[in-house]
Order: C-alpha cells, then structure tokens, then sequence
C-alpha cells in the first residue's frame, strides 16, 4: 500500500497537482456568474497544462535518491561524469509558445470583459443576461 | 487639470529612480534581445523594453510619454518588427537563394563574402529576426497600455 | 526545389506580412486597407490553384521550414486533402473580403477600419495556416491565431455581440487546451509532434490509455471549434450578433477549417485502424451527428431571427458533415460525402449569410416576419437567398442534393439503413424553416400595403458575391454529378486509408 502510494502520487506528485489545478480552473470557468472569475479560472487551466508538459520533459534520474529528476539541458561536464540527466528542453520551449498564446487569450479576454462592463455596467452573467432580455423586449 | 500640474504632483523619488533606471532597463531589454550567444530571447527582450517605455509613463505622465514614444510609432514599429521577422528572416531567404532553401533558412542568405561560414551567418541573421520580434512586442505592449491609459482619460474627461 | 514547393509556406507569410502592412498602410490612407487585403487573399487564392494543380499532377508538397528534417523542425505538409479545403477556404474568404467593402463602411466606425482589416487578414493566415501545417503545435498556435483575430471581429459589432464573443472566448480557449492536453499526451509516449511522424509511430501503442485518452481530449476540443452538436452552444450567438462579413467568413472558412483539423486528427494522425478496432468511435460520431441534424432542424423552426435560424441550420450541416465522417469507415465511399459538405455547405451558407446580412444592411431587417413582400425590393439577394435555400433543401441537381443522395448511398452501402431516414426527416425540417422565409418573402402578400418600405437592392458589391454563390450552388452540383472532382476524392480517400472497407 505504502509502495503503491509512494510510486503513484509521491513520485508523480506535480501530475497530480497538476490535475488538481486543472479541475480547479476549470471548475471556476464553469460554474462562476462572475466574466472576470470565469476568465481567471480560464487562466489556471491553462497555466495547469503548462505545468503538465513542463512535468512531462522531466525524464531523468538523479542516482541515490528515490525521486526522479533531471537537470537544467546545459551540457556539463561534471554532471554527465556523476551520471545526471537533463531535462528534455522540447516540452519547455513549446509552453513559451503556449504561454504567449495563454497571455494574448487573457487579454482579448479582458478587453472584452472591460467592453462588456462599460455596456452593462455590470459583470454578473444573470444581471447581463436579464438587461440583454430586455433590449430584446424592448427592440420587439 | 494642465499638464504641469499633473507632473508636479508625481513623486521625485520616483522620478530620479526612474530616470536612473530607465537606461539601464533598456539596455538590459537590448542585451537579452541579441547579446547572449544563441538563439531566443527576442519576445522577452521586447517585453523588458516595453516595461521601461511603461515606467516612463507611470513616473512622468502621459504626455511625457507620448514626447518620447508617440502613439503613431506603434503602428510602425510593430510593421517594422514583423518586416525584420518575415521579410528579413524568411521570404529573403527565399528570394536570394533563387527558390532553392527554405523559409526561414538563415544561412541562405548569401552574405558569404562578408560574414563567413554558414552558421555565423545564420546566428548574424537570426539576431536580426529577434530584434525584429522584439520591437513588435514592445510595440504592442506599449500600445496596449496607451490604450488602456486612454480609456481612462476619457473617463476624466467625462466626469 | 521547384518554385511550386515555396507555396505552401507563402500563402501563410504573404498573408501575415500584408496583415501588418495593413495597419501601416492605414496610418496614411483608410481606404487603402480594403484593396491590400483583397489583393492579398486574391493572391493567396491564385497560389491555392498552382498548389491543387501540383498536387494532383506530382504529389504531396513536403516543405520543412527552416531546412530542419522532419521530427525536429516543423513541416508543411500539402496533399490532396489540404489542397481542396485550402482552396475552399481562401475562396470564401476573397468573397467575404468583397463582401466586406461596403458592410464595413455602413457598420462599423471608421477610427476601426484598419483594425478591422488587420484582424481580417491575420484571420484569413491563420485558417490558411491551419490548413498546410503537418505539425501538431504549429496547427495549435495558428488555431489559436485564427480563433483570437475571431473573437476580437465579432466583438467590434458591439452590444450583444461582446457577450456572444465572450462565450465563444471561453469555450474555444477551453476547447484549444484540450488540444492541447492531448498532444502533451501523445508527446508523452511518442516524443514527436510531427503528423507523419506520429502516425508512424502510434500504431505500436494504440492499446495504450494514454494515446487513447489523447483522442478524447483531442476529438472533443475540435469538436468545441467546429461547434459539433452538443458543444455547439456558443455558436448560435456568435454567427447572430456578429458583423456582416465575419459572420460569413467564420461561418464558412472557419467552420471549415476546424472540421478540416478534426478529419486531420481522426484520419491521419490516429488511423483508421485505430478508431475501427481500438476506439469503436465511428458509430457514436455518427449517432450524436443525427441527433444534431434533427436538433439543428428543430430548434431553426423555432427562431424568428433569420440569422440565428441559419447558424441553428449550421448546426443541422455540421451534423451532416460528420454523419458522412462517422459512416465512412464502412463504405467504399470513404470520406467522400463529407468532404463534398464541406465545399457544399460553405457555398450555400456563405450565400444565406450574405442575403441575410444584406436585409439588415439595407433596412435592419432581422426578424422573418418582417421580410414581406421583399422580393419585390431587393430581387437579386432574395433570389440569391432562394436559390441557396432550394439548394440547401435538396433541390436538384442542386450541391445540397448531391451531398443528401451520397450520404443515402453511403448509409445504404454501409447497411445503416436509420440514417437514410434520419436524413429524409431533416430534409423535411429544413423544408418547414426555409419555406416559411420563402413563402413570406415571394409569396405573402402586404396586409393593406401601408407597411411599405423604401428599400431598394444592396450595392453591388453586395449581392454579387452572393449571387455567384447562388449560382456555383447548382454549377457546382452538376459538376459533382457528372463526377469530374471524383479522381481528386479517391485521393484524399486512399491518402486517408479510406473507401476501403475489410
């Protein structure tokens, strides 16, 4: 039982936080009224995604201890004679990307919910939806 | 409220700090843009330059500001950068190669006679791709903030 | 290399420096942002005809950016699939770009002008990017381009259109990071990101949980873009309260182009074999695509808003599209009903759009009931908006007909006779919706007449496009008919290692 915990949650622990974050945000993105919180929780999803791959590239050992994991992808003599491993660079390079993608949606997001606020004057789903049922009524 | 009103009542510790620093960041912005050896460092490089242009506009004030980065610029700039990027980096690639390398193929373009070996050449050519990147960032980092900033003085003028 | 190779990497970067040359170009003269960016997507358009040329006559285009080989550097990857949706896709974005001339002028402010075209065109690069990569990232970051330029232009409609733009927001950036999740997990077991890679590599470990998870999240994040029937929820809004010409260019070119990544993902990166044998998906896709297309139906008969009676019928089309995906593992056909709904649908609903958003140009005209009588005002987008809707009934030899009797041999050859009746019944839908426009716009006469309205036909950079749809809508049809593009679907089809049924 202990071996068993200690193989899938102790060793794997930043997967798992990694869902948490996941279902966290995404809880969030659900279930709030609120556009901003919404969009927050949009944001710790995907931050949470990051953390996956960025969790995924570490692949190596460092001998004598239980837990894995490697070191910065810098070639190093003194490491590769004590028989460290690097991290897989690749995952790291594509999150820059994600990254920037993630802060360019956050800021369209943004300015979409400052538009929104300025329109309604109000940032709760429920008040926007009754205000736009009565521009309705009120263009019929 | 005039403009000297406004810069009179902004802090001169702030001031003096951000005068002192300003350089500093910005020549921090244009060492990681294109003074380590190697690739990257373009989109960081940018956003670095852009927080000193944002510095300057908290500590002095917009018109300041806009004296030493006007709003038109932004629109040229982030031009210019993509030109450096896809102009410069990729389609001239193309272009002097006679259609024979690929896009983005740095050592293809052929400056043997000047710089040398096919990776010098790539590493001159990719620095310019990153200023390239770095001055469209900084562009639309600073144009998102004058937005913003405008936004604000509207609602002033409103009230 | 020959100069045809660089094409596919052109249409893409072409597109991205016009795009800012835009915003320059707009700094000096606003009306010269138009005329770049129809000159632009013209071009991309002529260089989409040499690449469908050379692919058919030479084969795949291979071109790996940078000069890095394949599962290091990112590679475009343009075969027969690629090349018709490409085309498909740079087609309605010129007319929508015609299109857009005028309706811009009349809806949005002019200080917005010239954002308003740079989005158009990063929007037209990142669906052209879509199309040619045969990279999974790269698809993830120009999916992200494409949807990012979507949401800022419908927004720039303003009012109900912020939150309409808002939903699409979160629901496509939750759909984009669940791509996302799955390459991460794919990356996980293979360490490639490279299609052509990858589909080498998977086969060896589709037992596994993780790939297969992989697909799961992948299917479904697509399936959030091109809004597939139970995620379909934030469409309805967006295609209603957006600007004229992005209603049709998301409406068409982007709708595409996510079905297109979809079919990309379920066919070439996953395999047939795959979803036969390890997934059995191809049923449920096409169960849940039925449900869509009797859904679709249902809820358009219910709308008084013409537009969002045609984004429900979307939905209804969408469903089209992927009942011929989930059929085609088991037909000789192949995947050949849905890529011919894909050129088909974007024709016809480009068209309805166009006359839709014309009735509100002219007279902001958007509930049905007050259409009476228009034909009469307006007689070359009402009979634009006629022919589509005779098409999109299944008129023949119109391009609806042809996709409804391939989709019946498709359902007959595959013995899953519930389709065929699943698709009469919705024709039978679609009849109920789009009558009702016809008959209250040719037939319904004006009780007393006072209600007259001073209305006269849209300029003619309005209704030409739209008539030209109208008319490719059965040209097209009869062209499918005697079979002429057939040698290019057995392409796609044995390229996909489909038509073949065990």
């Amino acid at each position: 039982m202990i071996e068993w915990i200690a193989q899938h949650i102790v060793a794997k622990y930043n997967f798992w936080i990694a869902i948490v974050i996941m279902l966290t945000g995404l809880y969030a993105t659900i279930a709030k009224g609120n556009l901003l919180k919404k969009l927050i929780g949009l944001t710790i999803f995907q931050t949470s995604i990051f953390l996956f791959y960025i969790s995924l590239s570490d692949v190596g050992t460092l001998a004598g201890l239980g837990l894995h994991y490697g070191t910065a992808p810098i070639v190093w003599e003194e490491g590769i004679h004590k028989g460290y491993m690097y991290v897989n660079p690749l995952p790291h390079v594509l999150m820059l990307t994600g990254i920037v993608v993630s802060a360019a949606t956050t800021a369209v997001g943004l300015a979409l919910v400052v538009r929104l606020y300025e329109e309604y004057g109000t940032l709760e789903e429920e008040r926007i939806m009754e205000k736009e049922m009565e521009i309705e009524r009120r263009g019929t | 409220m005039s403009t000297e009103k406004r810069i009179q009542e902004r802090d001169v510790v702030i001031q003096t700090i951000a005068k002192l620093m300003i350089p500093f960041i910005q020549l921090y912005g244009l060492y990681v843009m294109v003074g380590t050896e190697g690739a990257g460092g373009g989109f960081q490089g940018g956003t670095v330059l852009a927080a000193s242009f944002i510095l300057l506009v908290v500590a002095f004030g917009v018109d300041k500001g806009r004296m030493k980065m006007p709003e038109g610029w932004n629109a040229v700039f982030k031009s210019l950068g993509l030109y450096l990027y896809a102009g410069v980096g990729g389609l001239l690639c193309i272009i002097f190669s006679l259609g024979k390398a690929e896009y983005l193929n740095y050592c293809a373009i052929p400056l043997a006679k000047i710089i040398g070996g096919p990776a010098t050449r790539g590493f001159w050519v990719g620095n310019i791709v990153e200023v390239g990147i770095g001055v469209t960032v900084m562009a639309a980092f600073v144009s998102i903030f004058y937005d913003l900033v405008r936004k604000e003085e509207k609602k002033e003028a409103k009230e | 290399m020959l100069p045809i190779e660089q094409f596919p990497v052109l249409v893409v970067a072409i597109s991205l420096l016009s795009a800012l040359t835009i915003l320059l170009a707009g700094w000096i003269n606003k009306k010269s942002c138009f005329f770049i960016s129809l000159a632009t997507i013209t071009f991309q358009f002529i260089l989409s005809i040499f690449i469908l040329h050379h692919v058919l006559t030479v084969g795949t285009i291979h071109y790996w950016l940078g000069g890095w080989r394949p599962p290091w550097g990112i590679e475009y990857v343009v075969d027969a699939l690629n090349a018709y949706v490409l085309i498909i896709i740079l087609f309605l974005s010129l007319l929508a770009a015609i299109y857009s001339k005028r309706s811009v002028e009349h809806e949005i402010d002019e200080k917005k002008l010239v954002t308003f075209y740079t989005l158009f065109q990063l929007l037209v690069t990142g669906l052209a990017g879509v199309v040619v990569t045969g990279d999974l990232f790269n698809m993830y970051v120009l999916l992200e381009v494409c949807s990012l330029a979507a949401y800022a232009l419908i927004a720039v409609a303003g009012g109900r259109a912020l939150k309409a733009s808002y939903n699409y927001l979160v629901m496509g950036a939750i759909g984009v990071c669940f791509y996302l999740l799955g390459i991460a997990f794919l990356y996980s077991v293979t360490g490639t990101l490279n299609m052509g890679d990858m589909r080498l590599l998977l086969p060896a470990l589709y037992g596994n949980k993780g790939v297969q998870l992989a697909f799961v999240f992948m299917f479904i994040g697509l399936g959030i873009k091109a809004a597939f029937f139970p995620l379909h929820t934030w469409q309805p809004d967006a295609y209603t309260y957006a600007p004229s010409a992005i209603t049709v260019i998301i409406s068409t070119a982007m709708a595409k182009a996510s079905i297109y990544a979809l079919i990309r993902i379920i066919f070439s990166v996953f395999t047939v074999d795959f979803i036969t044998l390890f997934a059995p998906i191809a049923d449920i896709i096409s169960w849940v695509a039925a449900i869509a297309m009797i859904f679709g139906s249902i809820l358009a008969i219910a709308q008084f808003n013409l537009k969002r009676m045609l984004a429900y019928s979307s939905i209804a089309n969408i469903g089209y599209i992927m009942l011929g995906v989930g059929l085609s593992t088991s037909t000789t056909l192949g995947l050949t009903p849905a890529l011919m709904h894909i050129l088909n649908h974007a024709l016809m609903k480009g068209c309805l759009f166009m006359a839709a958003c014309g009735f509100i140009y002219k007279a902001d005209l958007r509930d049905i009931r007050d259409l009476v009588g228009l034909a009469r005002r307006m007689p070359y987008t009402c009979f634009a908006f006629l022919l589509a809707a005779l098409s999109m009934i299944g008129f023949p030899p119109s391009v609806g007909f042809v996709t409804k009797l391939y989709l019946i041999f498709a359902a007959l050859d595959a013995g899953k006779y519930i389709f065929i009746a699943v698709i009469f019944f919705s024709t039978l839908l679609m009849i109920v919706y789009f009558w009702h426009v016809i008959e209250i716009m040719y037939i319904r006469v004006e009780e007393g007449g006072e209600k007259e309205i001073s209305v006269t036909e849209v300029p003619r950079s309005m209704f030409i496009p739209g008539l030209v749809l109208a008319f490719l809508c059965f040209i097209v049809g009869i062209i499918w008919l005697i079979g002429t593009p057939m040698p290019l679907m057995d392409a796609i089809n044995s390229g996909l290692g489909l038509g073949v049924v065990p």
